[in-house]
């Protein structure tokens, strides 16, 4: 197994550790950089397999073989047809809610040095994305049949 | 400057490869595994004619793979065809740089880990919706639809799951994470005990991230034959095989650090005896116990495969939306409870 580098600091700083602009900087540099690589690594890794299977596999196209699959059955000329406007209803929702998920990170975050008034703003933001969410399912917008 | 180079790419490279080539290796024995677990259950003996036990069947379905022909289907989108599998591999193997396998041996020890696993699972489904537009096949759209609509519900209930652990946590970083459940309990200081429903939500809505049965409606091989890569052949297939399987193991990773205590051992506390660097990870924990952990996480994907049907679609949404959700949304207000009145001990044996 791998060990980690040791120019890491111990721990990742808080608040209260204030480090100046150039500090931040060099320590995003740090946490960061090994994960954009980590990127263009698999990035890398993608390319060469696509690669490999291009260059080593035959090439023999023929119309039939080409055809979209359709079990057999002469394929209809574009298959991007309309779907049921359930999903795109469903992807808005999705937004709304993930959006709310996205504020109670930095809550839950803070939570510890907030105390009792986190506690209950968040209540409160919950009990309207509960309203909401109890009318999306009083309108049966979540009913699949 | 030479040795700038060496600490800024080459060392991170060496880390990297570290990471990618064992889960390379982890997904072939995966696979291996789970045909052979399956068969079993089926009471058959599973893959066992290429090499010992035929271990080495999953490495000759990897070469049979690479040396088939890739189809471009003639109505195809050549540029987004070829973009999905890519889109589908990068987040699946980038995810990794984040989970932290030990004291210190993690690759970057980010601040927002979790934000940044929650976008990097969110990105898979990108690769799933341009496979199945990008194929201009209808089970492949089909499949595409199901797969996104599913993906993004079962996503809600994982991030409020996530919120949850973070409450309790009181940080982003995994790290902090694994560090806040150690404790003198033993296993009882781990987070899913008092984060128990949220716990089942969390590993259960996994799987349907992953589209693993019962779940696997995108690709149910009995109604929509492979839904959305139904067109993709050769290493293009393989490509989308491997960023499947990956993504299980790294559900069961982040299932056993967010949950289950990281590398932290079960027997945390109990024991304090020293009695040889090679047994002594048993009770202050190691490495060794997230593999242990995660890989039953893991078997567990393969036991559900081979125990439940498939799931209808419906039924699957009205299980995200209607019952994970709410249960969720309860128990992020739970967690704060027992957050602030401190019904729960954070961190106590760091």
């Amino acid at each position: 197994m791998r060990h980690a580098e040791p120019k890491l600091p111990d721990r990742h700083p808080t608040v209260t550790d204030a480090p100046d602009g150039a500090e931040v900087r060099s320590i995003v540099l740090a946490e960061y950089w090994p994960v954009l690589l980590f990127i263009g690594v698999a990035t890398g890794l993608g390319l060469v397999l696509l690669a490999i299977g291009m260059l080593v596999g035959p090439r023999r196209p023929e119309p039939e073989k080409l055809a979209p699959y359709e079990c057999g059955f002469e394929a209809f000329e574009d298959a991007r047809m309309r779907f049921d406007v359930r999903y795109y209803l469903l992807a808005i929702l999705f937004i709304i809610f993930d959006l709310e998920i996205a504020f109670l990170f930095p809550w839950a975050v803070v939570f510890e040095k907030i105390g009792m008034v986190a506690l209950i703003e968040m209540a409160l933001f919950l009990l309207l994305l509960v309203i909401g969410f109890a009318y999306v399912w009083k309108k049966g917008a979540l009913e699949w049949e | 400057m030479g040795e700038q180079i060496l600490n800024q790419l080459v060392w991170p490279i060496i880390y990297i490869l570290c990471i990618a080539v064992p889960l390379i290796l982890a997904v072939a024995m995966f696979v291996y595994w789970e045909r052979k677990v399956i068969g079993w259950m089926h009471v058959r003996m599973g893959p066992n004619k290429i090499g010992p036990l035929g271990l080495l069947q999953a490495f000759a379905d990897v070469v049979k793979l690479l040396i088939k022909e890739v189809i471009l289907p003639s109505s195809a989108n050549r540029f987004l065809y070829y973009l999905a599998p890519l889109l589908a591999l990068v987040p699946a193997f980038a995810a990794w740089a984040v989970i932290p396998f030990g004291e210190r041996m993690v690759l970057s020890n980010a601040n927002a880990g979790v934000l940044y696993l929650l976008a990097m699972t969110s990105l898979g489904v990108y690769g799933i919706i341009l496979a199945g537009w990008a194929s201009n096949s209808r089970y492949a759209l089909l499949g595409a639809m199901r797969s996104a609509a599913q993906v993004i519900s079962y996503e809600l209930a994982m991030g409020l799951c996530l919120v949850c652990v973070l409450v309790l946590a009181g940080s982003l970083n995994l790290t902090d994470i694994v560090h806040a459940q150690a404790g003198g309990k033993g296993f009882l200081d781990w987070f899913w005990l008092p984060l128990l429903p949220v716990f089942v939500i969390y590993f259960i809505s996994g799987v349907a991230e992953t589209n693993r049965a019962p779940f696997d409606v995108a690709e149910g091989e009995s109604e929509i034959v492979a839904g959305f890569h139904v067109e993709y052949s050769g290493s293009a297939f393989a490509i989308f095989f491997l960023a499947e399987y990956a993504n299980m193991i790294l559900v069961s990773f982040l299932a056993s650090v967010l949950f289950l205590g990281g590398w932290l051992s079960p027997f945390q506390g109990w024991i304090t005896a020293d009695v040889s660097p090679w047994v002594n990870w048993i009770w202050t924990g190691g490495f060794i116990w997230l593999f242990i952990k995660a890989f039953l996480f893991a078997f567990m994907f393969l036991w559900f495969r081979a125990s439940f049907p498939r799931y209808r679609y419906d039924q699957i949404m009205r299980l995200g939306w209607k019952v994970f959700i709410p249960i969720a949304i309860a128990w992020v207000l739970v967690a704060g409870c027992m957050k602030y009145f401190g019904w729960v001990s954070i961190g106590t044996g760091v």
